[in-house]
């Protein structure tokens, strides 16, 4: 293990200090940096090795990797922040393949002038969620851009995680007869930014529900091994989006009930005022399931048994079709297509 | 969720649809125009069309407030932009909608354009406060209900002497598109239309009584329907009592909101700070008169067509767009070759497509429609 750098000079000023171009040139600055706040939350014995590298032992079987850039607007929200959001998300690409989350890296964007008490929050509550979540990171790497070259901080993460034997869930898998299942109410996460972002700020209690889903994942996986045919976490474009995904690789269409779908009340009323269609809202923290039918109702025990699954709903069922739509049937007694997001969702003038 | 979920009860909707049913008379036809987006919003989302006779037909009018402002209008937005640097505030639903040469506020904003997307005209306010050294525009647009707003936000402004705000007006009416709908029939195509289902949420504003004249004048009856499916679908059984009676007058179905008179207050706040507008250009329906509305000269420097350079833009429309046809119900937006091909709503190409008020993203995205040779009946 390396000592730390003899100390020259002051600490970090983490009250009212700044990021400044200094702290990505490599020199003094970026070590300071990378030891007076990223080793001292993240701390852990490969990061501590100080390797432009972490090397840890090779599991047999399947490996998976996953990656994604968080850019998110405001960089904190009711109910997390970005930094939270960087690990929770690659976690959940990771699990959603049916594999144990092992290792996390994660690059930093700063952007000159961003202030280092705002920084040392954000990393703080990365690494409170990376060790609730028991995968440590285990490497990273910070740039600095300069001012208006960025939005503050931009934080890439990569998650590494190894897949039990037998477990094969890919989002070509869905068969007609298979049940969709989700494990809670939809669209808590996009309505809390939304309530959250300048020039579009409502008043609401509604909190994100940002959260690490490999648990709940591992104890899905072990009902049997082959219970789960898809699973995919349905963030960006919501779960409208992902379901059509879903449809499209897997050749297949949907049915849904609007009625079985799990919704907050605050969430509905937030989507009616806004115009936007919880459908499409993004989410954090929740799975989309498709499974075999016979092993639904196992699943559906398992997953409420859980913290983030105790809303757990199945919501629909696949049915064969060629063009691949995904359709709902309405409370009202009608049927419609769920399509896919076309663009931003924007509110509605009236 | 309370006074949303009364109105979207499925028992109650097969008995109105079963009275409906029974009430219209099988040998003639009931062309009914929804003349708002939000009804056309409703009748997809929960399929009310399927729900109603075969001769019980809906038309999805004009009153989508962003498909029927002329592209001329958003290219001189983007000239406020591009030419005269301002800060750009705008409800989310412009954001997307084609302007010429292939250019939108999203893109415009994309390239460096100071476009920012607003919930509220309060919201826009608050962007001049923090930016006193930047003249900032609020793109105003909307029918009745969304015009108070404005008008609170222009004496607000007033109060405050904020020198850098100003409003790109262009507010519309919809009693005056209804009359313009009626008014003026092409000699080969006759208006289509039996009734109207009116927009609540204008009512709430505006009232009932501003259909009056229109109704007489017409004989086509007006009920003003809320938003909800169950409200559209007695607004419906109304209009058709009407038409089975031979009487053509202007009833209300949303009177848990809307009365004869409306809001006297916002319309009086209207009225002070903005007139009728001589002649404006309506995508679909041409020159509308007295359609649109203008900030009267009182309040002039809070005009930003008064502040800045805004020459009337005579932009084409698409070639081969039928959204002039389908804003009058004179064709369905099936009947448009660009429709599904060219025209998407990841690519609009016209403005009914824009909007998901519109009638062509409707029919597109609630499945009336798909490409291909099937066509999915819901």
């Amino acid at each position: 293990m390396n000592e730390p750098l003899p100390r020259r000079g002051q600490r970090l000023d983490l009250r009212s200090g700044t990021v400044d171009m200094t702290h990505g040139s490599g020199g003094r600055a970026t070590a300071q940096l990378v030891e007076e706040l990223f080793v001292r939350h993240f701390d852990n014995d490969l990061l501590r090795q100080g390797n432009d590298q972490a090397a840890f032992p090779v599991k047999e079987g399947r490996m998976v990797v996953s990656t994604d850039g968080h850019v998110i607007s405001p960089l904190f929200f009711p109910g997390g922040d970005i930094g939270s959001l960087a690990v929770h998300g690659t976690l959940n690409d990771v699990a959603m393949s049916g594999a144990v989350p092992l290792y996390l890296s994660a690059g930093f964007i700063l952007e000159e002038g961003f202030p280092l008490a705002d920084l040392d929050r954000i990393v703080a509550s990365m690494a409170e969620a990376s060790r609730m979540a028991g995968v440590p990171v285990v490497t990273g790497d910070t740039k600095v851009v300069e001012r208006g070259k960025g939005d503050g901080v931009f934080i890439t993460t990569t998650g590494v995680g190894a897949v039990p034997e037998g477990v094969v869930i890919s989002a070509d898998r869905a068969r007609p007869g298979d049940l969709v299942l989700v494990n809670g109410p939809i669209g808590n996460h996009g309505v809390a930014i939304m309530s959250s972002r300048e020039n579009l700020a409502f008043e609401t209690t509604i909190e994100s529900d940002s959260a690490a889903l490999h648990r709940l994942v591992a104890s899905m996986v072990a009902v049997s091994p082959d219970a789960i045919h898809c699973l995919r976490d349905p963030t960006r474009g919501g779960l409208a989006t992902t379901l059509n995904e879903l449809a499209r690789q897997s050749g297949v269409g949907m049915r849904l009930r609007e009625s079985a779908i799990p919704m907050d009340e605050q969430v509905v009323a937030a989507c009616e005022l806004l115009g936007l269609d919880p459908l499409y809202v993004a989410n954090e923290g929740k799975l989309v399931c498709i499974c075999a039918a016979r092993t639904a109702d196992a699943l559906l025990k398992v997953m409420r048994t859980h913290p983030l699954g105790e809303r757990s709903a199945v919501i629909g069922e696949v049915v064969a079709d060629g063009q691949g739509l995904v359709q709902m049937e309405t409370p009202f007694g009608g049927s419609r297509v769920v399509d896919w997001l076309a663009g931003e969702p924007l509110p509605r003038i009236c | 969720m309370k006074y949303i979920d009364e109105f979207r009860n499925r028992a109650l909707a097969h008995i109105l649809a079963d009275a409906i049913a029974r009430e219209a008379d099988r040998d003639r036809e009931y062309r009914l125009m929804e003349f708002c987006g939000g009804h056309t919003h409703a009748i997809f989302r929960y399929g009310v069309q399927a729900l109603m006779p075969p001769n019980v037909r809906f038309i999805h009018g004009p009153g989508c407030p962003v498909c029927v402002l002329p592209t001329g209008r958003i290219d001189n937005a983007i000239d406020l932009v591009e030419q005269h640097d301002v800060i750009l505030c705008t409800y989310g639903d412009m954001m997307r909608v084609p302007a010429s040469r292939r250019r939108s506020l999203i893109k415009i904003k994309a390239t460096g354009g100071d476009v920012r997307m607003v919930w509220s005209t309060r919201d826009a306010l608050q962007i001049a406060r923090n930016n006193p050294h930047r003249q900032v525009v609020f793109f105003a647009i909307g029918f009745e209900t969304t015009t108070p707003p404005t008008v609170v936000a222009i004496k607000q402004a007033a109060v405050e002497k904020l020198t850098n705000f100003s409003v790109f007006c262009n507010h519309l009416l919809t009693p005056a598109a209804i009359r313009s709908i009626l008014a003026v029939p092409q000699a080969d195509e006759p208006v289509a239309i039996d009734g109207f289902l009116g927009p609540s949420h204008v009512s709430a504003i505006i009232g009932t009584r501003p259909y009056e004249p229109l109704v007489e004048a017409y004989g086509k009856p007006v009920v003003i329907a809320g938003f909800e499916p169950l409200d559209v679908m007695q607004a419906t059984r109304m209009l058709i009592r009407q038409l089975n009676d031979n009487r053509a007058g202007v009833e209300n179905e949303y009177t848990r909101v809307v009365t004869r008179e409306g809001n006297r207050k916002a319309r009086a706040l209207v009225d002070e700070v903005l007139q009728l507008r001589p002649g404006f250009e309506w995508r679909g329906l041409g020159r509308v008169p007295s359609g649109a509305l203008q900030i009267r000269a009182a309040w002039s420097e809070f005009d930003a067509e008064q502040r800045f350079p805004v020459p009337e833009i005579k932009a084409p429309d698409v070639r081969g767009c039928e959204c002039p046809r389908i804003l009058r119900g004179l064709k369905k937006p099936t009947e448009c070759k660009l429709f599904g091909t060219a025209c998407t709503p990841e690519n609009p190409m016209g403005a009914c497509m824009v909007s998901s008020e519109g009638a062509c993203a409707a029919y597109w995205s609630y499945g009336r429609f798909r490409t291909g040779s099937e066509v999915f009946a819901a």
